[in-house]
C-alpha cells in the first residue's frame, strides 16, 4: 500500500473541494453532539436505545462493510479479475444476509442480548464468552488500526499530508463523535456516508463509461485486454480452477458463498449491532435484507471502474508504483473528475475510512464494556458508570487504534492481513454458532472446545503458510483453506465433546435454540414477518436471492 | 440484562437522520449545481464532455430536498413508552 504514496496520484483540489470536505466533517461532528443530548442511558449509547427504524439500520449495516478498502480493493478486482468480482457481492454476500435476516435474527434481537459474544455466554459458558469477547476486542482496534493507517495513505497520496496529521486528525474526528454520540452518532454518519460515497462514485462510472462509449464499448475493449473473454464471464468457466480467479465452482459456492460469508455477515458484531438497535423485531429481521439491495448493485461504482480503469489506464497492474490495481478508483479520480465532483469523491473515500474505523470502535467500546469489564472486574455499579466505561474505552480504543496503525505501517499487504483475521475469527464462531442454533444437546463446553480449536486448526495454516512449511498458491487460497479448516474443526469437536459433557437444562436455552421456543424464535415467527406484506422478512430476502440469480444471467 | 431496556430513553428517538441527509445535500447541490453552470471547456472535456458538476450538482439537490420532503410528510413520532414486546 505505501505506494499510493507517490506524487503521481496527486489531486489538484480547489478552494470549493475542500469547502465540500469541510462541511462534511463539520456535519459529522454537528451529529456528534446532536446525539449526546439524546443519550441518558449506557442503552442509549451502546445500543441506540434500540430505537432505529429498518431503513436507517439497513443502510448503516452495508455502510459499515463499504468502507474505502473495501471499495477501493473491490475495484482492483474488477480490474484483476473481472467479473468474477461480483461473486463477492452476489453470492459471496446476499445469501448471508438474507439468512442473517430471516434465520438468526430471531435468536439475536429475540433473546435481547446487547453483543454476539453475550449470546455465546447465555448458549455456553463463560469460558466461550470471554475468549470471543477478548478476541473480537482484540481483532477490531488491530482492524481499527488498518482503517486508520490507510486513511494516512490515501490522504498523503491524494492531498499531499504527512502520515502523522491524517493519522491523528482521523483518530480525533472519530473519537469526538462515538465519544460523545455513541451508537447513534456512527449509525447516522454510516447512513449519510452511504449517500455521499455513492454520489462521490457515481461521476467515475458515468463518465467513465462515456469514455469507453458504454457497457458495450467497456465489453469490447476488455475483451481486447489482458484479461480477454474471460473476465465478462462469472460462472463460464469454473468448471476448473482455469479463470482469472483460480477458483472453481466448488470453492466459490462452499468456500466464498458458504463458510467466508457465512462467517463474516453472520457473526461479526460490527454488523450484528446496527441490527440490535433497530426498534422491534421486524425492523431488526429487516435490517440485513434492506441492505442486501444496495450490495446488489454496488459493483456499479467498484467493479465496473475497476474494468473502466483496466482498459482506459496505460499500464494498470503494475508491481508497484502508481499504477497498482489498488488505485484504479484515485487514477481515474484524477483523470476524469472536475473540481466539485471531485470533492465528493473525495470526501466519500475519506468518510468511508471513518465509518469503518467508526464501526470497529463502536463494536469494541460496546464489547469491552457490556462483555468484559462488566461481567469480570466491575459487576453491579450504576448505569451511569458503565456508560462513562464505555466513553473511557472508546478513547482507549481510539488510541491503540493508533498504535496498531503504526504496527500496520510496517506489512506490505494490508488486506491479506485483514483476511487472515477473518478466516482466524470468523470461521470458527460461525460453525459454533450454527451448531449451537440449531442442535440443543451440544453442551456448554462443547461451546468453548470448538470455538478454541477451529481458532487453532485456522492459526496452524496461518502459520505453516508465512513461515512456508505447508504451500499454498496464494493468501487468498490460505484464508479459504484455513477458513474450511477452522470450519470443519469446529464442528467435529463440537460434536465430540457434546458426546462426553452434559447437556445444558432446556430451561436455560429457552430463545437461543432452535425448537426450544422462547416468546420470539418459534417456528412460526421465523416464517412469519410483519402484517405488511412489504415488511415481511422472508418475502423480501427472497426477492434479494432471486434478483441476485437474475443478475447473474448477462454475465454467467 | 433487562435493566437497562427499561432505561432506554424515549430522547434518542427525538433527532431524525433525515433532516442531516436532506440539509447536507441540498447544500452540496446548490454549491456542485453552480460550479457546473460556470464550468469552462477545460473542465467539461476532462469529464468526456458529459456536464457532470451540473447533472451530479441537481440529482444531489433532488435527492437533498426528498428527505427534507419525506421529513416535513411524516415527521418522527413523539416519544411513547417502549411496547410490550420490549421489555
Amino acid at each position: 500500500m505505501e505506494v499510493l504514496a507517490a506524487s503521481g496520484l496527486r489531486l489538484d483540489l480547489d478552494i470549493f473541494d475542500y469547502l465540500i470536505l469541510i462541511l462534511y466533517f463539520g456535519t459529522v461532528l454537528g451529529v456528534g453532539f446532536a446525539a449526546r443530548r439524546a443519550i441518558k442511558t449506557s442503552a442509549d449509547f451502546f445500543l441506540s436505545g434500540r430505537s432505529m427504524p429498518a431503513w436507517v439500520t439497513g443502510l448503516a449495516f452495508v455502510s459499515a462493510n463499504l468502507g474505502a478498502l473495501e471499495i477501493l480493493g473491490m475495484a482492483a478486482n474488477g480490474a484483476q479479475y473481472g467479473l468474477m468480482t461480483l461473486h463477492y457481492y452476489w453470492i459471496g454476500a446476499v445469501p448471508a444476509m438474507v439468512f442473517l435476516g430471516i434465520v438468526m435474527m430471531p435468536f439475536y434481537y429475540g433473546s435481547k442480548v446487547h453483543s454476539v459474544p453475550e449470546f455465546l455466554r447465555r448458549r455456553f459458558n463463560n469460558s466461550t464468552h470471554l475468549f470471543n469477547a477478548v478476541s473480537f476486542a482484540v481483532a477490531q482496534v488491530l482492524i481499527a488500526g488498518v482503517n486508520l493507517f490507510a486513511l494516512a495513505l490515501i490522504l498523503q497520496a491524494l492531498l499531499g499530508w504527512p502520515l502523522w496529521v491524517s493519522i491523528g486528525l482521523g483518530a480525533a474526528i472519530v473519537l469526538i463523535y462515538i465519544g460523545i454520540g455513541g451508537l447513534s452518532s456512527a449509525i447516522y454518519n454510516e447512513v449519510l456516508q452511504f449517500f455521499v460515497i455513492v454520489a462521490g462514485l457515481l461521476p467515475i462510472t458515468i463518465v467513465g463509461l462515456v469514455k469507453v462509449g458504454g457497457i458495450d464499448g467497456l465489453f469490447e475493449k476488455v475483451r481486447q485486454s489482458p484479461l480477454g473473454e474471460a473476465g465478462l464471464h462469472t460462472w463460464a468457466d469454473t468448471a476448473t480452477s482455469d479463470n482469472p480467479l483460480g477458483a472453481n465452482w466448488i470453492g466459490i459456492i462452499f468456500g466464498l458463498g458458504f463458510v467466508l460469508s457465512f462467517g463474516y455477515w453472520t457473526t461479526n458484531f460490527a454488523e450484528v449491532q446496527r441490527a440490535l438497535s433497530a426498534k422491534d423485531m421486524s425492523a431488526a429481521r429487516r435490517t440485513p435484507i434492506i441492505g442486501a439491495f444496495p450490495k446488489l448493485v454496488i459493483p456499479v461504482v467498484t467493479v465496473i471502474p475497476g474494468l473502466i480503469a483496466l482498459v482506459t489506464v496505460k499500464g494498470l497492474g503494475a508491481e508497484e508504483g502508481d499504477l497498482t490495481y489498488n488505485n484504479a478508483i484515485p487514477l481515474l479520480m484524477r483523470d476524469l473528475l472536475p473540481n466539485g465532483v471531485l470533492g465528493v469523491a473525495v470526501t466519500g473515500l475519506l468518510a468511508s475510512f471513518m465509518a469503518g474505523m467508526a464501526a470497529n470502535v463502536s463494536g469494541f467500546n460496546t464489547v469491552f464494556t457490556y462483555d468484559i469489564w462488566q461481567p469480570y472486574i466491575r459487576k453491579g455499579r450504576s448505569d451511569d458508570y458503565y456508560l462513562k466505561v464505555g466513553r473511557w474505552a472508546t478513547f482507549g480504543g481510539v488510541v491503540i487504534g493508533i498504535g496498531t496503525a503504526f504496527i500496520a505501517a510496517g506489512y506490505d499487504n494490508i488486506m491479506n492481513y485483514i483476511q487472515a483475521l477473518f478466516s482466524l475469527f470468523n470461521a470458527p464462531l460461525f460453525a459454533t454458532f450454527i451448531v449451537g442454533m440449531f442442535w440443543k444437546r451440544m453442551s456448554a463446553w462443547a461451546g468453548f472446545w470448538s470455538l478454541l480449536l477451529g481458532f487453532l486448526a485456522s492459526l496452524a495454516l496461518y502459520l505453516g503458510h508465512i513461515t512456508e512449511t505447508i504451500h499454498f498458491n496464494s493468501d487468498l487460497e490460505e484464508s479459504f483453506w484455513g477458513a474450511g479448516a477452522a470450519f470443519v474443526t469446529a464442528v467435529v469437536v463440537a460434536i465430540l465433546v457434546t458426546l462426553f459433557t452434559p447437556p445444558k437444562p432446556e430451561e436455560e436455552l429457552r430463545g437461543l435454540v432452535y425448537g426450544l421456543a422462547g416468546s420470539s424464535t418459534s417456528g412460526e415467527v421465523i416464517i412469519s414477518g410483519d402484517k405488511v406484506w412489504w415488511r415481511n422478512p422472508v418475502l423480501l430476502g427472497a426477492i434479494a436471492v432471486v434478483l441476485a440469480f437474475v443478475l447473474y444471467i448477462p454475465v454467467w | 440484562m433487562a435493566e437497562d431496556q427499561k432505561k432506554v430513553s424515549a430522547a434518542a428517538r427525538l433527532f431524525d437522520v433525515r433532516r442531516v441527509i436532506g440539509g447536507l445535500f441540498v447544500v452540496y447541490g446548490v454549491i456542485v449545481t453552480l460550479l457546473g453552470i460556470f464550468d469552462n471547456q477545460s473542465e467539461i472535456d476532462k469529464a468526456q464532455g458529459v456536464r457532470i458538476n451540473l447533472w451530479m450538482g441537481l440529482a444531489m439537490l433532488a435527492l437533498g430536498l426528498f428527505f427534507l420532503l419525506w421529513l416535513r410528510l411524516s415527521p418522527p413520532k413523539p416519544p411513547e413508552t417502549k411496547d410490550a414486546e420490549d421489555q
